[in-house]
């Protein structure tokens, strides 16, 4: 067993996290040290692209050190006598499976345990179901079973149905929700893409060949808003994810509109207008196309890239009344503008691209630092920033539903390509390996869409 | 207008000096004291026939001489369209996050200024460009202020400001491919295109 044990140890370490695991048999919830999760290997039983997806998901959750096994079953010998212990942490609804007839429910915990589990997923199939169990290694029973009808692999719904999976099972675990199915809308070569989180299904979403920037999601995942070049004006178009439908915006094509933001509530447009008299910020409610109100008077400054809080009560924005573009914010209705994050003048270069946390909590923006952008995050209720990349040039962050990941553009690997950062552990994974790819938006957490499972 | 009937003159005298001096000879009014009422009509008749011959050469000749003049003078008025298209479509360049005209760009913008005046019907569009050091949609804003920085020195020279469109690209069109400061300079710049009544440009 040693052996074994050694190896699994070693496999598990993370590429580029700054948590040093140390020894954890016997000890859980340690501070600073994630629980583990291991997912059980299971051989002809069908479902190993979903337990890949499944467990790429909860390692990209960055919550748990993920323990992968070796693919042989010799470590997973049950004792079938091994009655399931501490049965109070079972608060499962559905009941136990009862389907392989190999185990049901029972695992060999103590074993588990001694590899620093304290979560063990298992992905079985009962007929067209996929059931996920989720055992509590500690509790030494079931935690919570999921079934899903899944659609068949390679249906257009299949994987964000398996995130979607993913995600039941962080929240059983840990009580708190996911970001596995979820999307990152992005620009490249003048055209918007969408690509799950995890960096697969990439998909062609603008639907023009004219030349696009700036997409914003609306709040309910269901449709997203962008930029496009169009006769010499900037337009604004609102478009249904599903459908591929599109509309302008009704006061859009005399001007030129860009970075268009969507209040939490769906019903208000904020964006930017540059005129003869500079850019400003404006607004338009999209549900009666009425009401375009003008939130900024610049005149000699240019104020754009508005992002609303999540109570819709107040934006962020970017200003350039100090000289230089920096961070402002103000009331919703454009009143009692203020800056926002703070700066040394002649000093501080300039700063863009704000993006409200999900959370309330925090801006993050990117600032030019000795002639490159690094990425910051602004403390919304201290007023203080912190510069969170130094390795190269970094631009354009978005926040994940979670409000403790951020994707961004960097050019660290030698061109621009999208990142993925965990503000906790500071790891960092490539979301895209292509060149070009800029102006990301993250999704809020998708919810099923209606045709799929009752 | 002007230019062009002041050409077609010149064409026109040069051609009246081209038959006065032609090769042909003029006809002889000396008759030979030959006379009789046969004699004199015959003479007669060939004076006529040389003078209409005459008449006919010098005509075709005329007519050959202003149909070149005329082709030269259109291939002038051309190359000077293209003169003045050139000198309209120059491009003017920007410091790094500024928008301010610089002072070598200002004879420029005089040129343009003087172009659009002799052409009344003349409509063009400014359209602002940065570099791609910026912030990408930040650029959107600069672009525009570099527009209309163009176009205010237009205007402020008399030109009228219905007359001139402005339009942004950010840094999302650079004319030169690079990331070093020489195709970042030529990037941060205005570009000048017509619109309309761009057909028969006159020279200031």
């Amino acid at each position: 067993m040693t052996p074994v044990l050694l190896a699994v140890l070693l496999t598990v370490a993370q590429d580029t996290s700054t948590i040093d695991r140390g020894v954890r048999i016997g000890i859980i919830y340690r501070p600073g040290v994630r629980p583990g999760l291991v997912m059980l290997p299971r051989t002809g039983m069908g479902l190993d692209s979903v337990r890949t997806i499944v467990a790429r998901d909860l390692d990209y959750s960055d919550r748990f050190e993920v323990i992968t096994l070796p693919g042989g079953d010799s470590i997973r010998l049950a004792t079938p006598s091994a009655a399931p212990r501490g049965t109070g942490t079972r608060r499962s609804g559905s009941g136990t499976t009862a389907t392989g007839g190999a185990q049901s429910g029972t695992l060999n915990y103590p074993l588990y345990q001694a590899l620093g589990a304290d979560f063990a997923l298992d992905i079985t199939a009962a007929g067209d179901t996929t059931v996920a169990t989720l055992h509590d290694i500690a509790a030494a029973g079931i935690r919570r079973t999921a079934r899903v009808k899944l659609p068949p692999l390679g249906n257009p719904d299949f994987r964000q149905a398996v995130h979607r999976l993913a995600d039941q099972a962080l929240q059983a675990a840990l009580g708190t929700p996911g970001f596995a199915a979820t999307r990152v809308l992005f620009v490249k070569d003048g055209k918007v893409y969408q690509i799950d989180q995890d960096g697969v299904d990439q998909k062609l979403v603008s639907s023009t060949d004219r030349q696009a920037m700036s997409p914003a999601w609306g709040a309910d995942g269901r449709h997203f808003a962008y930029m496009e070049f169009q006769a010499g004006k900037g337009w604004l178009y609102l478009q249904e994810m599903a459908t591929g439908k599109r509309t302008a915006v009704s006061t859009t094509g005399s001007a030129l509109d860009f970075t268009p933001a969507f209040s939490p509530d769906g019903q208000t447009l904020a964006f930017s207008r540059a005129t003869e008299e500079g850019t400003d910020l404006y607004t338009i409610n999209v549900k009666t196309n009425c009401c375009l109100r003008r939130l900024t008077v610049g005149r000699f400054s240019d104020n754009l890239s508005p992002t609303f809080s999540p109570d819709g009560q107040r934006m962020a924005f970017v200003s350039t009344r100090p000289g230089l573009p920096q961070i402002y914010v103000m009331a919703a209705d454009g009143t009692d503008q203020q800056l926002f994050a703070p700066f040394d003048y002649g000093v501080t270069g300039s700063s863009n691209a704000p993006e409200w946390s999900p959370d309330g909590q925090s801006v993050a923006f990117h600032r030019d630092v000795a002639g490159t952008l690094q990425v910051f995050v602004l403390d919304v209720r201290t007023r203080t920033v912190r510069q969170l990349t130094s390795v190269g040039r970094n631009e354009d962050p978005t926040w994940a539903p979670d409000s403790r990941h951020l994707a961004f553009v960097s050019d660290r690997s030698g061109y621009r390509q999208l990142w993925i950062i965990d503000l906790d552990t500071g790891r960092i994974r490539p979301l895209l390996q292509q060149s070009g790819a800029r102006l990301p938006a993250w999704s809020p957490r998708l919810s099923e869409a209606p045709s799929t499972n009752p | 207008m002007k230019s062009v009937s002041l050409l077609l003159m010149l064409g026109v005298s040069v051609a009246t000096v081209a038959t006065s001096c032609g090769g042909n000879p003029a006809p002889q009014n000396t008759t030979p004291a030959v006379d009789t009422a046969a004699e004199n009509q015959r003479v007669r008749d060939s004076i006529n026939a040389a003078n209409a011959e005459a008449e006919r050469q010098a005509a075709a000749e005329r007519e050959r001489i202003e149909n070149q003049r005329r082709a030269d003078s259109l291939a002038a008025l051309a190359r000077a369209g293209d003169e003045v298209r050139s000198s309209l479509a120059a491009m003017i360049h920007f410091d790094l996050d500024k928008s301010n005209i610089r002072g070598d760009d200002m004879g420029a913008l005089d040129q343009k200024v003087a172009i659009l005046q002799a052409n009344p019907d003349l409509r063009i569009r400014i359209g602002g460009h940065c570099d791609e050091r910026g912030s990408d949609e930040y650029n959107l804003a600069l672009g525009n202020r570099r527009a209309q920085a163009a176009k205010q020195y237009l205007v402020s020279h008399g030109i009228d400001a219905s007359r001139i469109e402005t339009q942004s690209w950010g840094e999302e069109r650079p004319a030169v491919d690079g990331h070093d400061e020489s195709a970042w300079s030529q990037n941060r710049r205005d570009e000048f295109e017509v619109i309309s009544g761009g057909d028969n440009l006159r020279r200031p």
